[in-house]
């Protein structure tokens, strides 16, 4: 049934677009809702306060790594940038100029 | 149920001055975001969507990670299958959003909720990053957040009609490392957020988990496993 329904059930690109903007929306208020609804004890405390550097962590190291040499290099150096300047429009404009500059010279 | 305030954290508020503050705050990431939604807008008028349909994904979704997947499944027309598939990939590539609204909570918590699911609506990578690190500082403007997103979302949207009309303009992003937007400034931003060793213990094992998770398992869980995997073992850290 379901794949005569596939068959013949066509949707417009607007179709296509509100089920990605509902699917994002979803993601979007779904965790919010759900730590309403956890008691925040001790343990949920310190969780959530792990949580947006451990986003961050999970989100860099993999994709640095896909980047190859080049990529450690650059990230390196915008958190050594960071560190010693403390600007993030700085080290972010030095990120970028090391990972092109590496792979112009072909890294 | 109702949760306990961020501890030492004033209550959330609004401001105007946020809201140009968040923007300014933001602005490091508009280079790449323009770069981004003009390919995007390329690869959509390849895909065979219309000026008016990429500006309008642009405007609703607001992901680019996402629509750019959901694009090699794109078909026009679309069957239930594929709308399901394309409505599947959309919330897996961002699954992210939900540990970023979860994080949320100890300070959008404070708001009334029609306020909190407002402002989340408008939730993407820089504007929560942004927003976490001035909460991280004590800061509790929400405008910060929401001006934050509201610039991004403009150039977004903006941008994504000259990619559409001009053809890929830019030939290879990558070659201005425009690929690594994200992580060099997710990078930069994680060094005003550190909180010690202690919590450092947390992200150092999301940071493993993550890279073991992207090896192992195809697609974008990476992100979601190594971060609750690492926040987990970080609520099982004691303080002192």
């Amino acid at each position: 049934m379901t794949s005569i329904m596939n068959d013949l059930a066509t949707y417009g690109p607007m179709a296509g677009i509100l089920a990605m903007a509902f699917a994002t929306y979803f993601t979007r208020v779904i965790g919010f809702w759900l730590m309403g609804h956890v008691p925040v004890t001790v343990r949920v405390r310190r969780m959530l306060e792990t949580l947006p550097g451990a986003i961050v962590v999970a989100t860099v190291v993999p994709l640095t790594a896909k980047a190859g040499p080049a990529g450690l290099i650059a990230v390196g150096i915008t958190m050594a940038v960071m560190i010693a300047r403390r600007n993030e429009f700085l080290a972010v404009a030095v990120g970028l100029t090391t990972i092109s500059l590496l792979r112009y010279f072909g890294l | 149920m109702t949760t306990e305030p961020h501890h030492s954290a004033p209550a959330p508020y609004w401001s105007w001055a946020g809201l140009t503050e968040g923007a300014w705050r933001s602005t490091a990431l508009l280079p790449g975001t323009i770069v981004f939604s003009m390919a995007f807008g390329t690869i959509a008028a390849q895909k065979g969507l219309t000026l008016t349909e990429a500006v309008l994904m642009n405007a609703v979704v607001f992901a680019g990670s996402s629509q750019l997947v959901a694009m090699e499944v794109w078909t026009n027309p679309l069957t239930l299958g594929s709308l399901l598939s394309l409505a599947t990939i959309t919330a897996i590539v961002n699954a992210r959003f939900i540990l970023m609204g979860a994080s949320l909570r100890p300070w959008l918590g404070g708001l009334p909720p029609w306020q909190a699911y407002m402002v989340l609506l408008q939730n993407v990578d820089a504007n929560w990053i942004v927003a976490s690190r001035y909460r991280g500082e004590g800061g509790s403007d929400v405008s910060i957040y929401l001006g934050s997103g509201i610039i991004l979302w403009i150039v977004w949207v903006t941008a994504v009609i000259p990619g559409y009309l001009l053809g890929a303009v830019i030939k290879d992003p990558s070659r201005f490392g425009f690929d690594m937007m994200l992580p060099i400034f997710f990078s930069a931003m994680l060094i005003p957020m550190w909180r010690g060793v202690k919590r450092g213990i947390g992200w150092g094992i999301a940071g493993v988990v993550a890279l073991a998770a992207w090896y192992l398992i195809p697609g974008y869980w990476f992100i979601v496993i190594g971060a609750v995997v690492g926040s987990i073992a970080g609520g099982f850290i004691d303080d002192e």
